[in-house]
């Protein structure tokens, strides 16, 4: 199937979960990673069972701390 | 209020802009902005916003000039180190625009005097460095519903977003809560190259001129993410449903974590 993982097309296996998504994508951070799905959140207890389905589109928001 | 001949000089090119005009500067002149962090974000952010002609500038930071400082917070020079960040940055306001009035906050933001802080002032800017100062700021955003900027910058990469009270998500809204201390890498362990500031900042700043002006759209509802290593800008829709996503915010909280403390 074919998602879009942010912002670029990505063909990926069928029923691949988020936690197997941020696994293969390298998240730096996972644990303190937002995602969201067709602009939802995933709660991060729920990434390992939510599963994707073809055209889904997913964003990582990553914690960014510097300023100074 | 009438513009000075000096002032419609000054301020000439904001005034042939139509999306400003001598109306706009005029707000602009009228306008409070508080930037909490004389660094890297704040820096630009406090240069621009003086030379736009913001009328009234606060500006907080308990910190004083460091060496390392000068890699990137432009509005301070290598004669000001040791000096309170909040009095070179003052100075540095004053000498590009004396029509400003700089109010220097020489302290920590805490939950005990956030709320006091911000009360005076339209819009604020997050210039801080460490996520429990990022929700503090948030949460007293929310509950006293002003509008802030949120940024956060690192290596090669920064992020961006606005909250306007009741128009779009805030930065709990998306992530929740601060992350543990050293789970996520900050600028002194990392890094991070001066010019990122410049970029993110500017970007904050012109947020400001945009709620103050009325100019345009603010970006609000979305993240601005930038990697400078791809050359790769994107503005990402954040999920809203018209409330907050987090339970509600019923005090403020001073988290125990200190990142990049003292640079």
């Amino acid at each position: 199937m074919i998602i879009t993982v942010s912002g670029k097309s990505k063909e990926v296996q069928d029923n691949l979960t988020v936690a197997q998504l941020i696994a293969e994508e390298q998240v730096e951070t996972p644990e303190y990673v937002t995602v969201s799905v067709n602009d939802t959140f995933v709660e991060s207890g729920a990434f390992k069972s939510t599963k994707l389905h073809d055209g889904d589109t997913v964003e990582f928001l990553y914690f960014m701390g510097g300023g100074r | 209020m009438a513009l000075t001949n000096q002032q419609l000089e000054r301020y000439s090119r904001h005034i042939i802009l139509k999306g400003i005009g001598s109306r706009g500067q005029k707000k602009l002149l009228a306008a409070k902005v508080l930037i909490i962090g004389a660094g890297g974000l704040g820096a630009p952010a406090a240069m621009y916003l003086a030379a736009a002609g913001v009328g009234t500038i606060g500006i907080a930071d308990a910190d004083e000039v460091d060496l390392s400082n000068l890699q990137r917070q432009i509005i301070h020079s290598t004669g000001d180190v040791g000096k309170p960040k909040v009095q070179s940055a003052k100075e540095t306001m004053q000498a590009i625009n004396p029509d400003v009035n700089v109010i220097t906050h020489h302290t920590f933001v805490s939950a005990g005097n956030i709320l006091d802080l911000i009360k005076d002032y339209d819009f604020i800017l997050d210039g801080t460095d460490n996520f429990p100062a990022k929700f503090l700021i948030n949460d007293a955003c929310v509950l006293a519903e002003k509008p802030f900027s949120h940024a956060g910058i690192i290596r090669f990469q920064g992020q961006l977003m606005t909250y306007v009270p009741g128009q779009g998500p805030c930065y709990r809204c998306v992530f929740k809560q601060p992350p543990p201390k050293d789970a996520v890498p900050t600028c002194s362990q990392a890094g991070v190259v001066g010019a990122m500031g410049g970029v993110i900042g500017s970007l904050q700043a012109m947020e400001a001129i945009k709620y103050i002006t009325g100019a345009g759209d603010l970006l609000v509802g979305h993240l601005l993410t930038y990697d400078a290593l791809k050359m790769e800008f994107r503005k990402i829709k954040l999920p809203w449903n018209g409330g907050h996503l987090h339970p509600e915010i019923t005090g403020l909280v001073d988290y125990e974590q200190k990142e990049c403390g003292g640079i």
